[in-house]
Parts: structure tokens; C-alpha cells; sequence
């Protein structure tokens, strides 16, 4: 795997990763749109493209989130999906509008950043992972994870221990997904901004799959419908003039 | 609301009115009736974070921890804390991750400061022990209380009682609206936090702007604030609070969880409510919370003060509090 690309997210250091075309004049600015893949809960970016992005035409790459894989490890934990959603916003800072196809906990963060930067989030897949269910629809009993000694964190490479508990952990109700979709659908200018490609359905995945505006595919064909609508980087003309055909509703 | 100590990127050092003329302290800027400095200061490592701890009083007395609340620090009990202390207590309490003199993190949320309310705890004792807080405090205590029942003998809850009257009454298509809104703000200010810092200005400067979050606070408590959360740069005072930390936000927590801990406390509860409205508050009115009153819970609503109660009526509050502990 080609060295990352470091980027700043305030006090963490993201690793970018170059999967597939990204640095052969096809980076940042290129005529064909990055698919940027997220990792599911523990995982890391994996040198190899995911199979599903085998016809993406264009550069492929991945990002290591907070905790995760080379990108820093703070120390007192604190973890909330909503963080990793800047972590993503970091990498649509240095690459401009992306499609996201993100595994497990990645995919609820892809659709987190569908809804919030919907002029950069040109699709988003989202396929099974792990971390997919997170805390359930309503807080559960609370539970205190305390402090870790130095050196009980696992070696570097390891992920954050307070990541897996936390983001295992955090709430993620089927409204506030809902919100996310909407307002994809409302601002993206695509008629079907989020594809559910996951066979397991948690509360929250299952009420995005039943909104409108949400394909219901698996993640090489959802894959090469966004990339049918890639091509120069997206604008809001290019936005509004990319949708085309209904939403199918069933996979 | 906006936060309006907060400098954009480029816009530091000061320009315009803020520049200070003459960054010398007003000469009683740093005293205030009744105000008096802790007794103690030291930190506490919390997994790899440094946390600021203060205390009052003696140090073989009974303990009792303190939370403040958001965008506060713990010197904000400058006055609060020594009353509790001269009723025989020793009051620890600590700057939360990214307040006042402690570390600012990478990382904030409710599971991280419950930690480190944890690690303070643990530097205190393994006994139960009374905790008290204000605001977004109180609902960090309730946390607290409800995660450790083993380590809390009484809960005392300053106006940090969230309820579902604290959401805006708006229609859906509103909310999105707003929602939207608050989400490309914040996302511009992770853009930017690596390189922001906080506004610099004169003391009365910060002391201004401050209003606007306290309105209901004397100038000459806002000015003091400023001598005990503030830093004095070079180019001014800056408030120390990580400039990353922003007012308002979003997620999936919905305000009246924290109040659906109450029922379940089995120690001793006084739960007090400002009920002047204010932008720094929660809305919450006492009918939103009996239904939720555990049956041993003491209740206290105050007519005519706003939410920072214990600032307002520091005599009231800690007689009701020292009454209530025994």
C-alpha cells in the first residue's frame, strides 16, 4: 500500500490511504470522483480495494478513523460517531465530493456524512460490518469503562480499546438516521443519495431502508450507479441534473 | 446560541475594539465578596489526560465532589464551595476535559467525563460519598450516580435536570432545517479547530461577552471570572476553554434520558430548579420533573432566580444543601 496522505482533524492525524488510482494523476481535482471506503468497528483500511469497487472508475481510497489503523489514538477515550463524521468531513476537505462505501460502523458514519455534507457525499453505500448496530435505539444500562494504565492499550497498531467500547455502545436511534436520509434527499440533489447494502438490518439501518430516496441494492450494483453519475466532479449542476430513474425499494 | 468568545481562524491576534488599550487588570477585578481561592490545587492523571482538581476546606473533613457546568470551570464555586466548606466539608472538585487549568482532549462525551469524574473520585475515596452539580453537571452526576451507586451516598442536582421541553417545539421540516444548520457549523469549525483560539480583549471585554451567556450575573462576577478561567497572553485575556468545545450541538441524545436516571437513584436526592428561563438553561419546569422524583427525592424549586442558582443565592443553596447532608 502506497504511503497515506496525513491529514489534520484538530488534534488527531488522520491516515488517508491510496488504494486503487489515486496517485497516478487521478487524486485530488481528477476528472473521475474518489470512492472513499470507511472501516467497520476494530478494522483497519485493507490495502486492497473492497471487491464491490472493482468497476469504480475512479480513484479508490480509504480512511483510517480516529483510534483506528495508523491515524492517532488520544488518550481518555471520548468516542462518538458523530466524531468520526468530522473525521470523514477531513478527507471531503482534501478530496472534494466522494462516494462512500462504508462497512459496519463505517456505513452509520458514511450515512452521518451523507446527511450533513450533501454537496460532497455523491452516494453512499452502506454495506455489513462490524460495529453496524452500535447501542441500540435507547440508551442501555450505563456502564463505567475506567481509566487504562499506560502500555494496557495494546501495542500501535491495536485499536483503541475505549473505540471498540464506546462505539459499540453508542445510541443510535432509527429517527435520528431518519433525519440523515432526509437531509441527503433534501440537499444532495440526488434522487437516491444512500443505498442500504447490508443484509443485517438493526432499528436503525432498517427505518433508513424504508425511507424514500433510499436504494435497497447490493454495493457493486448501488457502486456502478454512482459511478454512472461520477464523472467531472460534482457541482450543484452536475447535482441536479445526476438524477435519473426511481429508487427501487426492494433489493 | 453563538459563542462569542470564539476568534476565526486569521482573525488573531485582536483587531478593532477588542484590542485591549490598557490589558492591565482593573485593580479589584480579582477580588469578590465572599470569593475565596481553593485551599488546594493539584492534578489527577486520567487514562493519559490532566485534570485540574481544587479544594476547599480541611482535608481530613467528610468529602464531597463538586461537577460545574458546561463552559464553566470549577472556580466558578469560588463562592459557592467555601460556604459548603465552613459547614465542615471538604469540597474536591475538577475542571473537566478541555475546562479551566485541565488538558484539553482530543475527544469529549459523556463517557469520557464520566471517566474522569471516576478517576477524580478515586483519588478521594472508595467510600460513598456525596456528589453535587450544576447544569451539565447535574446531569454528569446522575450519570454518575446511576453507574456507581456503590461510590454516591446522596445526589445533589442544580438545575441539571433535562427534560423533553428542552428539544425546540417546532415542526419536523423546521427541525431538518436547524438541523442542517448546526451540522455545517460545526463541521466548518472542525475545519477549523486546529489553528482557532479564543478571542483576546480586556478583562471587561471577556466579561461582555460573557453576559451574553450569564445575563443575570453581576459584571463584577463576570470580571472576577474572567481573572480565575482566563489566561492573560500578550495580546490579552483569552477564556481557557479548548476552542474546539463549541455551544449547542446536535446527536442522538435526547435531553429527557438524563432525567429518566432520577427514578432509578436509591440514595437520598435534592434535585433544586432555578425557574427564570435562560438561553444557558434547559427549560425544564417542575411539572416536567415530579413524575420522575424518586420517593425519597427532596425537591426545591426557586421563584425568581435563573439557572446558575448557586450563583445567584449561594447562602440559600448551600444552607438547603448542608441541611440536606446532616
Amino acid at each position: 500500500m502506497t504511503e497515506p496522505v496525513a491529514l489534520v482533524h484538530n488534534k488527531v492525524r488522520l491516515a488517508l490511504h491510496p488504494l486503487r488510482g489515486a496517485r497516478d494523476g487521478s487524486g485530488p481535482g481528477s476528472p473521475t470522483r474518489p470512492l472513499l471506503c470507511l472501516h467497520g468497528l476494530g478494522e483497519l483500511t485493507s490495502p486492497e480495494p473492497p471487491a464491490a469497487a472493482d468497476a469504480w472508475p475512479g480513484p479508490v481510497w480509504g480512511l483510517d478513523l480516529t483510534g483506528h489503523g495508523a491515524s492517532t489514538r488520544p488518550s481518555g477515550g471520548g468516542y462518538t460517531a458523530e466524531l468520526l463524521m468530522a473525521d470523514v468531513d477531513a478527507a471531503l476537505a482534501h478530496l472534494g465530493p466522494c462516494t462512500l462505501l462504508g462497512r459496519g460502523l463505517g456505513a452509520y458514519v458514511a450515512l452521518l456524512s451523507a446527511g450533513a455534507r450533501a454537496e460532497l457525499v455523491r452516494g453512499a453505500v452502506l454495506a455489513d460490518g462490524p460495529g453496524l448496530a452500535g447501542g441500540g435505539a435507547t440508551p442501555a444500562s450505563p456502564a463505567l469503562a475506567p481509566h487504562l494504565p499506560p502500555g494496557a492499550r495494546g501495542d500501535d497498531t491495536a485499536p483503541d480499546p475505549f473505540a471498540l467500547l464506546e462505539l459499540a455502545r453508542d445510541v443510535r436511534p432509527p429517527d435520528y438516521a431518519v433525519t440523515f436520509v432526509r437531509l441527503a434527499v433534501m440537499l444532495s440533489g440526488l434522487d437516491a443519495p444512500i443505498a442500504v447494502a447490508a443484509v443485517v438490518r438493526p432499528p436503525w439501518l432498517a427505518a433508513v431502508a424504508d425511507e424514500p430516496g433510499v436504494l435497497v441494492r447490493p454495493a457493486a450494483e448501488a457502486l456502478a450507479r454512482y459511478a454512472r453519475e461520477a464523472g467531472p466532479p460534482a457541482s450543484s449542476s452536475m447535482a441536479s441534473a445526476s438524477a435519473s430513474g426511481r429508487p427501487s425499494r426492494n433489493p | 446560541m453563538a459563542d462569542p468568545d470564539l476568534a476565526p481562524p486569521g482573525d488573531h491576534p485582536a483587531s478593532g475594539d477588542d484590542l485591549p488599550a490598557d490589558d492591565e487588570p482593573p485593580a479589584d477585578a480579582d477580588r469578590f465578596p465572599g470569593a475565596c481561592a481553593p485551599d488546594r490545587t493539584r492534578t489527577v492523571d486520567a487514562g493519559g489526560l490532566r485534570l485540574a482538581v481544587n479544594e476547599w476546606g480541611d482535608e481530613g473533613a467528610r468529602p464531597i465532589l463538586f461537577a460545574h457546568g458546561g463552559f464553566d470551570f470549577s472556580r466558578t464555586f469560588d463562592v459557592f464551595a467555601p460556604l459548603i466548606a465552613a459547614g465542615g466539608w471538604r469540597v474536591v472538585t475538577w475542571d473537566q476535559r478541555g475546562h479551566g487549568d485541565s488538558e484539553h482532549a482530543a475527544l469529549y462525551s459523556w463517557e469520557g467525563d464520566l471517566r474522569d469524574a471516576v478517576a477524580v473520585l478515586d483519588t478521594v475515596s472508595s467510600r460513598p460519598m456525596p456528589v453535587l452539580g450544576h447544569s451539565k453537571g447535574g446531569s454528569l452526576i446522575l450519570q454518575l450516580a446511576e453507574t456507581c451507586p456503590h461510590r454516591v451516598s446522596h445526589v445533589v442536582n442544580i438545575d441539571g435536570l433535562p427534560s423533553s421541553r428542552s428539544w425546540p417545539d417546532v415542526a419536523e421540516h423546521t427541525r431538518t432545517r436547524m438541523l442542517a444548520s448546526e451540522l455545517t457549523g460545526w463541521l466548518d469549525h472542525r475545519r477549523r479547530a486546529a489553528r482557532s483560539l479564543r478571542k483576546p480583549g480586556t478583562i471587561d471585554d471577556l466579561a461582555r461577552r460573557r453576559a451574553r451567556m450569564n445575563p443575570r450575573l453581576s459584571p463584577e462576577w463576570l470580571r472576577y471570572l474572567v481573572t480565575v478561567g482566563a489566561r492573560r497572553d500578550e495580546d490579552g485575556w483569552r477564556w481557557k476553554i479548548d476552542p474546539s468545545l463549541r455551544l449547542g450541538g446536535f446527536g442522538p441524545w435526547r435531553p429527557e434520558w438524563s432525567m429518566w436516571r432520577l427514578p432509578s437513584l436509591g440514595m437520598p436526592v435534592l434535585a433544586i430548579l432555578g425557574l427564570v428561563q435562560e438561553d444557558m438553561g434547559w427549560g425544564t419546569l417542575p411539572d416536567d420533573v415530579y413524575p420522575y422524583l424518586p420517593p425519597h427525592a427532596r425537591f426545591v424549586p426557586f421563584d425568581e432566580v435563573g439557572h446558575f442558582v448557586h450563583i445567584e443565592a449561594p447562602e440559600r443553596v448551600a444552607d438547603l444543601v448542608l441541611e440536606f447532608l446532616g
